[in-house]
């Protein structure tokens, strides 16, 4: 009874991660595809993947993806956790009226985002690597409030502010006091903005200018001529490498640590 | 997420961050010479030329070859609807000096005096385009002194003959509900219409109520027959089998029977569109030297036939045109008929009224 | 006024910058007519038959498109409590990840999976069952839908469910709770918070996809999303397009409070 009812768990678990995971398995396989047809299989090739990097045109998307990404992830935590001690310290009234103002970016439609952003940037600058930039910090910076606030409310704030009447600069009590506590929620906040930038078109779109490009408005370009299976292909290696990182730094300490454990048993047993 | 998560993200995140910094770092010693088009303070300024263009449109080599050849930059930027290129031209303050679209929407844009008049005299291969497309695109530009057409095409029946059994030869097939449920039309509004239009025997630049209603009432019968509107799947929905018959461009026409044998394209005996599309100066480019240079290399010979075997449109460059295989020449899926050419209309730019009225219908047949 | 407050100066600035400015163009577009006039019009077109049938449509789709994901992210999230599988953290890591792999690629790859000749139907002949019209429906849109938000509903209710302290729901048994009244009485009212903001972070964006519903509905489905798009991009009427985005954020933020207001003010949290 218990062995059916686990085999059942498993079983819902493994079908919710195929259900994510089967689209990833189509482009995969069609990365392998010797034909420039989607929809027809033309035997197996690695074509795809020694091209790839003799494209410039792709190879620069594919770095504007990931400094954008980077880069507007990196100044959305910084600009997202001064914002969340903050608020934080705020009173109920402007705590709320705050947080709602900050959330307009994740209530309100992509599109609407993306050309309210176009509008008010193209009246100062032209419209080019910055604009995108910036048009990302702000989709950004909620979800980072969103993962950080919650911690800093669990958080017993009488700590920093002993801290400081102990004589401790803002400063200084932020560093030690605030943010160790803090920190496991940054790096998700962090992590996630990363992904929302990577997954982004529609702001993108809105916000590029002439002769640029990241990996999202580069295929969107393409889907009308049929998308290059070089795209295929960077998206699979994409996607192996942040895999391969990520198991690599999820079982690393654990193996680690069972080494360890045999050092000090031997140490035991030698003694 | 629990704590160790966390720490074995940020360990995650800053390994995946160095070898990124790594790795650009080092792309950057192979890439040099594209890092600069990243810095748009360059736009429009310099010998620089900035192009509006429809995606996956000309041969990338081309930009390249141009540069080496004239130490022209080129900032290359690619939309897919002419829609869009009116509105990147007009919202954003990005300096276009060319941009390559549509005949109505080069129409407007000369109306609206954003177009600047191109010197023939500077302009040494332009003469390589063809006496009948000159012709063709004076119903936008009745002087031929803004645009200099790029490729054509013309608007047909894609069909897959393992699952009909008839010739097709007219819109009826699209509309007399024998193909329920197998056909695929275009999603975008002036070639919707067109099919309907041009079906009841009307101009498909009509701006009479009556008929335009005519069409919305016939379209509006034919949708639950439609599996789908769709613009860049057509094809690929077609040689998959998805469907049976597709309203389809000539080019893309081409591709698919490449594909699939079964796939065959007719253009309807009821005349139909033919396209344009041309390459036009535009008024707030800053280097409009640059850019006529760049046109006429467009229109040079060898680099036509570059492109043309890029695109697989069918080129109006006479000079191009000669110098390839008869085969490909004589293949009516490239080139149809002068005859059948004949029966087609170009799009013309509609009037205010007009267009707000095919929206308000366009939306109508969406949501019914 | 409290000094630690001041740290939100940066965002404060920010939000004004990037979002309470260009939203006001939108507004200001939204109130004009073209010819330099002030109208409403724009913004009560929403109440026309063909806008009102769209965004009723999206709302049905959205609620439909919520609902399932909730129903899909609770056992889950209850499943990774029981299995432990919660503790080794990788499930976030899991769902997140699909989303590094481009999003238009994704949707592409459902396309293929769901047509008539696709992969789905073509997995259900070989093992003799009669195929399925699944493409370009109201139905292939909310399985993209489901798909593509579903992570944003996991995240949340599954911190919530791993957050529940093991002794709370042991007390209720030990005092002959039977199952149902523990999971009605006990779990769902403690992770409430989590579920609210799986159901905003998927319902909002459900609400006003266009590129979803624009790939999988083969152009038959016209939602609020499209319509807005469409007269930004195809009817180039901006004035009709800003009017409709307002009136869409009026509705978003009416439906949210029906879903917070019993929220305490300070208990939001994401993940």
């Amino acid at each position: 009874m218990v062995r059916s009812k686990n085999f059942f768990m498993k079983f819902y678990l493994a079908l919710i991660i195929a259900f994510l995971y089967i689209p990833i398995a189509v482009l995969v396989v069609l990365s392998f595809n010797d034909s420039r047809s989607r929809v027809v299989w033309g035997g197996f090739t690695l074509e795809w993947y020694k091209t790839l990097f003799h494209n410039s045109d792709v190879v620069a998307a594919l770095q504007n993806t990931l400094t954008i990404g980077f880069g507007s992830a990196l100044i959305a935590t910084v600009i997202g956790v001064l914002a969340a001690v903050g608020i934080d310290a705020m009173k109920k009234r402007s705590y709320s009226l705050t947080l709602g103002v900050g959330n307009i970016p994740m209530l309100n439609a992509d599109i609407v985002t993306g050309i309210a952003l176009m509008l008010w940037f193209s009246r100062f600058t032209n419209l080019g690597y910055v604009s995108i930039l910036l048009a990302h910090v702000t989709f950004n910076i909620p979800y980072v409030i969103l993962s950080v606030l919650p911690k800093l409310q669990q958080m017993d704030m009488s700590v920093y502010e002993a801290a400081r009447d102990l004589g401790a600069s803002s400063v200084k009590a932020f560093t030690r006091v605030i943010l160790p506590n803090i920190f496991p929620a940054v790096v998700s906040g962090f992590f996630m903005a990363v992904t929302m930038s990577m997954d982004d078109f529609v702001v993108t779109y809105f916000t590029k200018g002439a002769g640029i490009n990241t990996l999202s408005t580069m295929i969107y370009g393409e889907l009308k001529r049929g998308i290059k299976p070089e795209m295929y292909a960077l998206s699979t290696l994409i996607f192996a490498v942040v895999l391969i990182v990520l198991l690599l730094v999820n079982y690393m300490p654990r193996i680690r640590q069972k080494q360890i454990q045999r050092k000090l048993q031997n140490r035991k047993a030698a003694s | 997420m629990k704590k160790s998560v966390k720490k074995n993200l940020l360990t995650a995140c800053l390994l995946l961050m160095l070898g990124l910094l790594t790795w650009t770092l080092m792309g950057c010693g192979n890439t040099g010479e594209e890092e600069s088009s990243v810095d748009m303070s360059e736009a429009g300024g310099g010998n620089t030329i900035t192009v509006l263009n429809y995606g996956e449109y000309i041969d990338t080599s081309v930009l390249r070859d141009f540069e080496k050849e004239t130490g022209i930059k080129v900032l290359y930027e690619e939309a897919t609807t002419p829609e869009e290129m009116y509105s990147k031209y007009t919202s954003s303050t990005i300096p276009y000096d060319l941009i390559c679209s549509s005949d109505y929407m080069i129409e407007r844009l000369i109306a609206e005096g954003e177009v600047v008049e191109l010197d023939h005299s500077k302009m040494q291969y332009v003469n390589n385009i063809g006496d009948f497309y000159w012709k063709l695109s004076r119903t936008y530009d009745p002087e031929n002194k803004y645009s200099i057409p790029y490729f054509w095409g013309t608007v047909g029946i894609l069909y897959n003959k393992s699952m009909i059994h008839e010739e097709i030869t007219s819109w009826d097939s699209l509309f007399n509900g024998e193909y329920a449920g197998e056909i695929i039309m275009q999603n975008s509004i002036r070639d919707a219409y067109m099919c309907a239009l041009k079906y009841q025997g009307h101009s498909l630049n009509t701006t009479n109520r009556k008929e335009l209603q005519q069409a919305q009432n016939l379209l509006l019968k034919q949708k639950p027959d439609v599996e789908a509107y769709f613009v860049d799947e057509v094809r690929e929905e077609m040689v998959a089998g998805n469907a049976a018959l597709a309203v389809c461009y000539s080019g893309e026409a081409y591709l698919a029977h490449e594909y699939e044998n079964d796939l065959e394209y007719v253009l309807p005996k009821e005349g139909s569109n033919i396209w344009i599309d041309s390459w036009i100066m535009m008024k707030k480019g800053k280097n409009h030297e640059g850019a006529q240079k760049f046109l006429d290399y467009l229109c040079r010979g060898d680099v036509a036939v570059k492109n043309f075997e890029e695109i697989y449109y069918p080129t109006p460059n006479t000079a191009a045109y000669n110098s390839l295989d008869e085969e490909v020449r004589e293949d009516p899926l490239i080139f149809p008929e002068q005859s059948v050419v004949e029966k087609c209309e170009v799009y013309k730019a509609l009037d205010d009224k007009t267009m707000a009225l095919y929206s308000q219908m366009w939306k109508e047949l969406k949501t019914k | 006024m409290n000094k630690r407050s001041l740290l939100a100066g940066p965002y404060i600035v920010w939000i004004i910058g990037f979002t309470v400015l260009p939203l006001l163009m939108i507004i200001f577009y939204a109130l004009g007519d073209g010819r330099g006039e002030m109208t409403m019009s724009n913004i009560l077109a929403i109440f026309e038959p063909v806008h009102l049938k769209a965004l009723l449509l999206a709302l049905w789709l959205a609620i439909l498109c919520t609902g399932i994901c909730l129903v899909l992210a609770y056992p889950l999230a209850l499943i990774l409590r029981k299995l432990n599988i919660g503790k080794q953290g990788m499930m976030a890591i899991i769902v997140i990840l699909p989303m590094w792999v481009n999003f238009i690629l994704r949707i592409m790859a459902w396309q293929l999976l769901l047509s008539r000749n696709g992969l789905i139907n073509g997995a259900l002949g070989a093992i003799g069952l009669p195929g399925q019209d699944l493409a370009n429906s109201s139905m292939a849109i909310v399985i993209g839908m489901v798909y593509d938000y579903l992570p944003f509903m996991i995240l949340p209710v599954y911190n919530a469910v791993t957050d529940l302290k093991d002794d709370v729901i042991e007390a209720a048994r030990d005092l002959g709770a039977p199952p149902k009244a523990v999971l009605t009485r006990i779990m769902i009212p403690l992770t409430k918070p989590g579920i609210i903001s799986g159901i905003t972070m998927v319902f909002v964006p459900s609400l006003t996809a266009f590129a979803i519903p624009d790939i999988l509905g083969g152009g038959k489905v016209m939602l609020i999303g499209n319509i807005i798009e469409q007269e930004f991009s195809t009817s180039m009427n901006w004035h009709l397009g800003s009017g409709l985005s307002i009136a869409l954020m009026i509705f978003v933020l009416i439906s949210m409070i029906f879903t917070s207001n019993e929220e305490e003010g300070k208990e939001r949290r994401a993940w």
